[in-house]
């Protein structure tokens, strides 16, 4: 008794995991949940957690929904999906299997009654002769038949691509396959990011989770670009990339362009172009200066924050600059600087001062001085998205067979045709796995071509 | 002559297809049903020259680019897909009926796009310039098409269901008499979705390629990829269901319904009511 309500019992979880019913309710089933991590931010930020309400956010984040389609129950969701798959196609693949491999040679009266199209020819000829005529036809016609000699009957059998029965299986597999590859990339892969200064190298990325990778390589970035269309929409983000390997450049990783679109691979590690913005350390700043009693202006540069001596014992120094000021001053354009100005023995100043085209309003500090702002050698960083996934050529590899199948299972159809051969003349029978309107007339067209052959 | 004024002609030659169509569940004359499916096909060649002609604009203006590019670039092209698949259905299977259901998609498409969207044509921002963008706008607008076009036949479905359940007498005449059989709407239905099922994962696959090529992941959860799965899911529970018995006609119609809708929320939705990298011309 024991034993059999085991097997009882495997056999329910087994058939459980083999049902239809279960692949039809998981497959809605993700789709309706799939739909909280649209609506809910992901990995959210602060602004948007300061709209939800306390209780909220504690449940959100008991439930996994700030990081859902990692949560466990997401990711048990497509566990089953995936077993549900791997058994339902265990039970029916042999089935299939056997149709493709064994095929019904014989059409014997009940497979007869079983099919969609059977026609009587009345022929004259004996047995034999209209064996050798059908032969010779269905091979010209249709596919090489196999004949079988069974009851003083002949019966020839002709397929054309019974294969195409395995798309669904193909297509099955290829999202297992996608799986596959997804986890290989999740364990042993990476994605992280970096900003590389305007002639600075890295050697290592930041992953997502703040772990440092060192990449076995340094890159440095050359120069790095931006030009924009007359409408001020950006055209084009360009960073020029050198890799080097022990100090020295790597032929053919020389100065290599990248853009948006556009990529570096390197050893399997792919460099994206993803932002960029202005790289303070290495901005260099130029200035004017002139007594107001009189005398030769002086030119000077200076760094950020770097105080310089001014003549008569002031001092100065940039704290930011920028090479338009429209964004943030109304009414003014040119380049502007943010300024700390410390008098011979006085307390330090802060105010703006701009290109000459602005003299009076350059006036107004400085003291003695009339200092002006000239413009600055800017630099930039460029931010990379960095990338190694060898997981990825399994995951084409899948999607390759996923189309592959999806066309087989749609498109293409296994065709059948039996003849059995009497005294009194042939009896034709067909059908096909997909498109009976299709196949009838092609059937039709058989057996018209029968009459005048 | 300018695309613009071609659009214009492609939205009354829609509208005419769409009267012409209702003009034929009417009268029940076959010569009428053929005349909408010409006007469908006339509106369509327009059409054509219309977005190549967009095309060669871009290009005097000196940034030229595939139209495919901005919201009224795309629904234009939307509404192009979805007349190609109904000409085709309509010419093999040559049930004219399903033209009222399915040219109103396409003239909706149009009028909005003409009358409510931005006509200008921009330059490419660095994000857009790839070849990728082509081959996957184009799968996926095909097989969203094929969606609405079995939409339009579930419509069908479900109409003449409900008035053959509530007695009417269909073989009387009145407009119901043109529709085809629900056999053959459920049959039709199914035939839309294996075109459009095997497009919409070559979208999928083509947009997935396109991110791994620019951004090195191939996935990224982002909500219109997250809608794009939701479609798949939908449409491929509708494959299943046909299998297990019970799951055809009405509730394979409904399916296809509520798949639609999720596409266009997949397609529009996203765009206005979620935030993500596929926004248009934010
Ligand atoms: C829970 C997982 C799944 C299970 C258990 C499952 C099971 C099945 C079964 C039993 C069939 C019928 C095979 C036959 O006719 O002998 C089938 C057909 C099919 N499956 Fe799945 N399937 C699953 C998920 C998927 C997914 C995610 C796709 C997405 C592409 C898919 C695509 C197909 C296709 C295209 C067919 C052919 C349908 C047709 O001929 O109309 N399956 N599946």
């Amino acid at each position: 008794m024991t034993t059999t309500n085991k097997r009882g019992f495997a056999q329910e979880v087994w058939d459980f995991f083999c049902s239809l019913k279960l692949s039809i309710f998981l497959l809605i089933g993700l789709a309706l949940v799939s739909i909280i991590g649209t609506v809910i931010q992901q990995g959210p930020q602060r602004e948007y957690l300061a709209t939800l309400s306390e209780t909220k956010i504690r449940l959100y984040s008991a439930l996994g929904f700030f990081d859902m389609y990692h949560s466990w129950w997401f990711i048990l969701l497509l566990y089953l999906l995936t077993l549900n798959l791997i058994c339902c196609s265990i039970k029916r693949l042999p089935r299939v299997w056997k149709v493709v491999s064994e095929p019904v040679l014989v059409m014997d009266d009940g497979f007869e009654k079983s099919l969609a199209n059977v026609k009587d020819l009345k022929l004259k000829g004996s047995k034999e002769e209209l064996k050798s005529r059908m032969e010779a036809f269905l091979r010209a016609e249709f596919a090489v038949p196999v004949i079988t000699e069974k009851d003083g009957e002949y019966h020839l059998f002709a397929q054309k691509s019974p294969w195409c029965r395995l798309g669904v299986y193909v297509v099955h597999l290829s999202i297992i396959v996608i799986f596959v590859g997804a986890l290989i990339g999740s364990f042993f892969g990476y994605k992280a990011y970096t900003n590389i200064p305007e002639g600075g190298a890295i050697s290592q990325v930041q992953t997502q989770s703040g772990k440092m990778i060192p990449l076995g390589f340094d890159v440095r970035c050359e120069k790095f670009s931006v030009s924009f269309y007359d409408t001020g929409a950006p055209k084009e983000f360009r960073s020029v990339l050198t890799v080097l390997e022990n100090g020295q450049p790597v032929p053919g990783f020389q100065n290599r362009p990248i853009i948006v679109n556009d990529p570096l691979t390197y050893k399997g590690i792919t460099f994206y172009q993803s932002s960029y913005g202005q790289s303070d350390e290495g901005a260099l700043y130029h200035l004017t200066v002139r007594d107001r009693k009189g005398g030769a202006p002086v030119k000077l540069n200076a760094r950020q924050g770097e105080r310089v001596a001014l003549p008569g014992g002031a001092f100065l120094s940039v704290m930011e600059a920028t090479m338009d000021v429209r964004p943030f001053m109304r009414g003014f354009d040119g380049p502007g600087a943010q300024v700390e100005f410390t008098p011979a023995g006085g307390n330090p100043q802060p105010f703006v001062i701009l290109s000459d085209k602005y003299e009076s309003f350059n006036a107004q500090h400085g003291g003695d001085l009339l200092i002006t702002f000239d413009g600055m050698d800017q630099k930039f960083y460029t931010g990379l998205q960095v990338a190694h996934d060898p997981g990825v050529w399994v995951v084409w590899f899948g999607c390759f067979l996923m189309v592959l199948g999806i066309c087989m299972a749609f498109f293409m159809s296994h065709k059948r045709v039996w003849a059995r051969v009497t005294d009194s003349g042939v009896t034709l029978g067909g059908s096909a796995s997909k498109n009976p309107a299709g196949f009838e007339i092609c059937f039709d067209d058989l057996v018209e071509k029968i009459g005048k052959a | 002559m300018s695309s613009s004024m071609l659009f214009n002609v492609t939205m009354v030659l829609y509208m005419v297809s769409t009267c012409i169509f209702f003009a034929f569940l009417a009268s029940r004359n076959k010569s009428v049903g053929l005349a909408g499916t010409y006007a469908a096909l006339f509106g369509f060649l327009v059409q054509g020259a219309a977005i190549g002609l967009r095309w060669k604009e871009s290009y005097d203006q000196g940034h030229g680019h595939a139209p495919l590019s901005n919201l009224f670039e795309s629904v234009v092209f939307f509404s192009w897909t979805i007349v190609l698949i109904f000409l085709f259905i309509d010419f093999k299977y040559k049930y004219r009926a399903i033209g009222f259901f399915v040219m109103p998609f396409a003239l909706f498409g149009m009028a909005w796009a003409q009358l409510g969207l931005d006509t200008g044509i921009e330059p490419l921002v660095p994000a857009l310039q790839s070849n990728w963008l082509m081959y996957h706008v184009i799968t996926c607008f095909l097989g969203y098409a094929a969606f609405a076009v079995a939409c339009g036949i579930s419509i069908m479905y479900l109409i003449r269901e409900s008035m053959e359940k509530g007695g009417a007498d269909v073989q009387a005449g009145g407009l119901l008499s043109m529709f085809p059989s629900i056999r053959a709407l459920d049959d039709l239905n199914y035939k839309a979705i294996m075109i459009g099922f095997p497009l919409l994962s070559l979208g999928i696959i083509t947009g997935a390629a396109w991110a791994n090529y620019a951004w090195g992941t191939y996935w990224s959860w982002d909500p219109k990829e997250t809608w794009s799965l939701i479609v798949w899911f939908v449409y491929a529970a509708f494959l299943h269901a046909r299998i297990t018995r019970g799951w055809v006609g009405r509730r394979a119609a409904i399916l296809s319904v509520i798949g639609f809708a999720a596409t266009i929320f997949c397609y529009l939705g996203v765009n206005l009511f979620l935030s993500g990298l596929h926004s248009y011309g934010k």
